[in-house]
Parts: structure tokens; C-alpha cells; sequence
């Protein structure tokens, strides 16, 4: 038997991995790849108080699939951005990102 | 300690250590391939929880589509070897700060909360067929998602219209 506190203590560690991953790197796919890794604990989060709380109303596996359509329109436009970056610094790094536009 | 329950455990051991992986790989096309492993991962915790859909649906969009479009980028804007950067010591030592506060405070409050149903997963049945799925999402009644499920068209449309834009050349 699976208890809630295992899966919360799962997407808990990946949860501050992601976070830890985002403040470290210095790319910025890497840093949106740690997005990814954060947005995937919270969908696990999602489905365990599904099961737990809403037993006819499934709101949770609802809001899981509606967040795995959000990342993926997120991540289409973050990489358009990103290739639009390199295209015109030929760098994706974050420290060479100070202006936004001239 | 049944199969699910085993399926379970080597599933989560499995996300964690690839997800640690993926943020500590030097090269971005390996963290993309950790990434997606992680994702696997998660989709089999779905499966053992008896949400097959989700774990398809995870799969299909997930590492079907988000990682290859990772994997695309990654190709595109070839990678030059990182300069090791100035600041890194300090800004390490302050995320490694922050991650262990945040750490400490939520397994605090996980652990120490008493929840009333604890048991995530036994031998009972849970699995939602994909007609409930589609009927919930087309209904307005209460519990239905009809709202949320309008309004994930239109954000789609706007991420088609805005790529366009972003991708258009000047």
C-alpha cells in the first residue's frame, strides 16, 4: 500500500531539484528544462489530492491534463523566443541577455 | 509489499535520480534525454495509480512532443562550450540555501499533517474510462470542465498565432 506521504515527499524533492536547477544554470533551455521538472511535480501533486479528495469528481486528473497542455503552448513559445535570441546574439546564455531590444 | 507497490518505489527511486541528473549533466542534450527519462517515470507512477489515460496522455505529449521540440532547439542553437562563470560560488551557495529552507519547511508540514485518507494506492479500482473523461470535459455541470476546456482552445490558438509572430523573419 502507497500512502499520500510518499508521492508528496517524491514531487517534493523533484519539485526543489527543478528549483535548485533554475537558479544554477546559466543557459536558458537548461533553465527551461528545470521548469519542466518543477511543472512535473506539481502535476503529480495534482493527481495524489485527486485521489485522495475528490472521489466522483476527478477536478485533479482534470487540472493535470489541462497543465500538460499549458506546458506544452509554453514550451513552443519559450523555444521560439530562445531560437529567436540566438538568431540575433548567437548566444542563449542569461548573462548576455541585458537588453531586451535596440 | 505487492507488485504495485514495488512497481511504485523503483519508479519513484528511478525519477529522482534522473532528475538529479538532469540538472547536474554538463551537456544540454543529455540533460534533454534525463529529462525525458523523468518523465517516463512519472507517466509509470500514473500507470500503477490506475489513471491510464493520464500516463498515455503523458507519454504522448510529454515525451512524444515537448522533448523532441527540447531536442530540435537544442540542435538548432549549437552549444558552445560554457566559460566557467565568474559568479557561480555565491549564487551556488545562496540557491543551495534556499533549496534546503524550502526542503526542510515543506517536509515539515508534509509530515507532520495528519491526513484523514492516507492510502493512495490499494487494490481497488480507480480507473476513469476515456468516455467519462470525454463527458466531463464537454459538461457544464458541476464537476464538469467545459470552462477550463474552451478556454485551453483559445490559449492554444493564441501559441499558434504568437509562435508565428515570434518565428516570422523582420
Amino acid at each position: 500500500m502507497i500512502h499520500i506521504e510518499y508521492l508528496m515527499v517524491l514531487s517534493l524533492i523533484m519539485l526543489f531539484i527543478g528549483i535548485f536547477g533554475f537558479l544554477t544554470q546559466r543557459s536558458t533551455l537548461a533553465m527551461l528544462i528545470s521548469i519542466e521538472l518543477m511543472l512535473n511535480a506539481a502535476d503529480l501533486n495534482f493527481v495524489a489530492f485527486n485521489r485522495i479528495i475528490y472521489d466522483n469528481n476527478q477536478e485533479g486528473y482534470f487540472f493535470t491534463l489541462f497543465s500538460i497542455a499549458i506546458t506544452a503552448a509554453e514550451t513552443a513559445i519559450a523555444i521560439a523566443i530562445i531560437i529567436n535570441l540566438y538568431r540575433t546574439l548567437r548566444k542563449i546564455d542569461v548573462k548576455h541577455l541585458s537588453e531586451l531590444k535596440w | 509489499m505487492n507488485t504495485t507497490t514495488l512497481m511504485f518505489l523503483i519508479f519513484a527511486v528511478l525519477a529522482v535520480i534522473f532528475s538529479v541528473l538532469t540538472i547536474t549533466t554538463q551537456r544540454i542534450i543529455r540533460a534533454a534525454t534525463y529529462l525525458l527519462a523523468v518523465l517516463l517515470c512519472t507517466a509509470g507512477i500514473y500507470f500503477t495509480m490506475d489513471y491510464a489515460f493520464l500516463g498515455a496522455v503523458q507519454i504522448l505529449v510529454y515525451a512524444g512532443g515537448i522533448v523532441v521540440l527540447y531536442v530540435f532547439s537544442i540542435f538548432l542553437t549549437s552549444q558552445t562550450n560554457k566559460d566557467e562563470e565568474d559568479d557561480s560560488l555565491r549564487s551556488k551557495i545562496v540557491s543551495v540555501g534556499a533549496v534546503v529552507a524550502g526542503v526542510a519547511l515543506c517536509s515539515f508540514i508534509v509530515l507532520t499533517h495528519k491526513f484523514t485518507n492516507t492510502i493512495l494506492i490499494d487494490s481497488t479500482q480507480y480507473d476513469i474510462s476515456v468516455e467519462r473523461v470525454g463527458q466531463l470535459l464537454l459538461s457544464p455541470e458541476y464537476g464538469g470542465m467545459l470552462l477550463p476546456f474552451e478556454l485551453i482552445s483559445v490559449l492554444l490558438l493564441a501559441c499558434i498565432i504568437t509562435g508565428v509572430i515570434i518565428a516570422r523573419k523582420h
